[in-house]
């Protein structure tokens, strides 16, 4: 068996099963957002007429899309959330402390585990190793009850990355360039298993970037081994153990990919869609309105650094607005002990408190018609924050902070430090 | 049998387009429905109940949202038929109990074509060409044959 193979047997009694068969698996959690939750808590009410949920400490809710409540419908919708909640005496619900995936990395996720979420970036977690894939409300209305669901093995797809990173270029290039090979459908079902040196050679803040986008591939899980990266990770939040599988030695991949980072340039995703992706060298020059550093791609401390880096002791373009939301509390407040925050607001920055924020413009942040959003968040779709007449790029840390010193999309390798 | 007029759609039609996200804290999907598609004009204009999407690769492609299935099926739409569906949108509707039609020649359907599914074809009417519809998976045909996952697992429950 693959790893991936591995683990889903591990939650299903322990027999072999291979890509392609369907399985019923038990679950070690199952998180939900506000922006499902509560379809979620109807089904599980209404439909189901479930009583209690299978393990209040495995169900986790998040209010990260809306919060603070924007709307009177958002505070109703946060208030149903709080009320299930309390009926079923659950331990772990956030409310304003940050983007659902980045809570999940930084307080519950470990190696080996099976998770689900409501939400489709959920393969994140396989940055630590763990599968985890989003579903909908009513296959996590079924899960809060059940404990378990039914899923299909995926065929499993090893993406081999070698090289040196070049200065500027990071882990939201890389996925970015596979995305437009793969294509938006390209990986559709499988699991993408990251590996090789120069993934090795990533922190947890990029490996987690990385797993992130998979989804916008297609993909059902991202995975990529916990090494003593990981492991150093988890012990520093306190939270050892998990269990670190490895591929046996008949292991099989459906195919794989082979990629030599060393020539790799920024990467620009296009409006209106992930794969439209292209070097920057292609978009140079194009002015835009409103930039966004954050989101559960790019909202953790690394890339606040990144951006500090670039953008400490300059002044963004008066063309443009900045927004900066740290994707946790924690981050936030260790980006603030550094100083990062205080440079990032001299520099021009609007900081926001952690969420999802202008990633889809759920709490503010969204574009006008005819506007252009530089963005390190994950979806360019038509539409997604504010106007269907704007038009949304996507890119790394590096690039976002290089062009709001210009006001134009800009080469971070061009910016002299 | 299903019968309806199509509607068309291209390729990676995501789940922001079928349902925005601002507009997911609504209280209920009835509420939902109204909006859905509401920047794709052929939809907003021509769409009745019972009347058929259909769309080239990657339908519902993006976010986990099941708001997006569940408007359509609020809106009675007769099926969505597409080259392919994205994993977490196909799973979703098999949920709700809504068709999905899988057929690789949807690019030869035309804007508003007459449509009848009936059992393992597709017939566009107004061209009168017929098209071959890949099965589903006998466990996934199951559940969408009891309506959805929640009949299903009563069903189920009641045989046990
Ligand atoms: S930050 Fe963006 S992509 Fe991540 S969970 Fe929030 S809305 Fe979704």
């Amino acid at each position: 068996m693959n790893v991936i193979e591995k683990i889903l047997s591990a939650h299903c009694g322990g027999a072999a099963v291979r890509s392609g068969q369907i399985v019923t698996v038990d679950l070690d959690y199952v998180m939900a957002n506000d922006a499902t939750a509560c379809l979620a808590v109807d089904i599980f009410n209404r439909d189901l007429q479930a009583d209690r949920v299978f393990d209040p400490d495995k169900v986790i809710l998040v209010m990260d899309h809306f919060t603070p409540s924007s709307s009177v419908a958002a505070a109703n919708s946060h208030n149903r959330m709080r009320q299930f909640a309390a009926e079923q005496g659950l331990r772990h619900v956030y409310d304003g402390q940050g983007v659902c995936h980045q809570l999940m990395m930084e307080r519950h996720v470990r190696p080996g585990q099976l998770i689900i979420g409501a939400d489709s970036h959920t393969c994140t977690y396989g940055a630590l190793g763990a599968l985890a894939t989003g579903m909908g409300s009513t296959d996590v209305a079924v899960a809060w009850k059940e404990g378990r669901i039914w899923m299909k093995v995926p065929e499993a797809v090893r993406i081999a990355v070698t090289g040196q990173w070049p200065a500027h270029v990071g882990a939201k290039d890389l996925i970015l360039r596979i995305i437009g090979d793969l294509t938006a459908q390209g990986a559709t079902y499988k699991a993408l298993c990251f590996t090789g040196p120069a993934i090795a050679a990533l922190g947890m803040a990029e490996r987690m970037t990385l797993a992130n986008m998979a989804i916008e591939a297609g993909a059902k899980f991202a995975y990529i081994h916990p090494d003593a990266t990981a492991l150093a990770y988890l012990r520093a939040a306190g939270r050892p153990g998990g269990h670190v599988f490895a591929d046996d030695e008949d292991a099989c991949y459906e195919r794989s990919m082979e990629y030599d980072i060393s020539g790799l340039a920024p990467q620009i995703a296009s409006p209106h869609s992930v794969d439209n992706v292209g070097d920057i060298t292609d978009f140079e020059g194009i002015a835009v309105n409103e930039l966004f550093l954050g989101a559960c791609t790019n909202g953790r401390y690394e890339d606040l650094e990144v951006a500090a880096g670039i953008l400490a002791g300059r002044k963004i373009a008066g063309s443009v607005r900045l927004l900066v939301t740290p994707a946790s509390r924690d981050i936030y407040l260790r980006a603030m002990a550094s100083g990062i925050i205080g440079a990032l607001i001299e520099s021009g920055a609007m900081i926001g408190w952690p969420g999802c924020s202008a990633c889809f413009g759920g709490t503010g942040g969204i574009i006008g018609r005819g506007e252009r959003l530089l963005t390190t968040a994950n979806r360019n779709f038509r539409g997604r924050v504010g106007s269907p007449e704007g038009e949304i790029y996507l890119a790394s840390p590096a690039v976002v902070a290089a062009s709001a010193l210009t006001g134009r999309i800009s080469d971070p390798r061009r910016i002299e430090s | 049998m299903i019968q309806g007029k199509a509607i068309k759609f291209g390729h990676n039609i995501d789940t922001d387009q079928i349902i925005g996200a601002r507009h997911l804290s609504l209280p209920a999907i009835a509420d939902m429905a109204p909006l859905a598609f509401e920047h794709h004009g052929n939809f907003t204009t021509h769409f009745a109940p019972g009347d058929i999407l259909v769309a080239g690769e990657n339908f519902g492609c993006g976010s986990s949202r099941e708001q997006a299935p569940a408007v359509l099926k609020q809106r009675g739409a007769g099926a969505i038929v597409a080259c392919s569906f994205a994993r977490i949108f196909f799973r979703n509707a098999v949920n709700l109990g809504l068709p999905l039609i899988i057929c690789s020649q949807t690019d030869e359907i035309g804007e508003l074509d007459c449509l009848e599914i009936d059992g393992g074809c597709l017939h566009d009417m107004t061209t009168g060409r017929r098209y071959t519809i890949e099965p589903l998976p006998p466990f996934i045909a199951g559940i969408v044959d009891s309506g959805g996952i929640i009949p299903h697992l009563r069903g189920k429950k009641a045989q046990a």
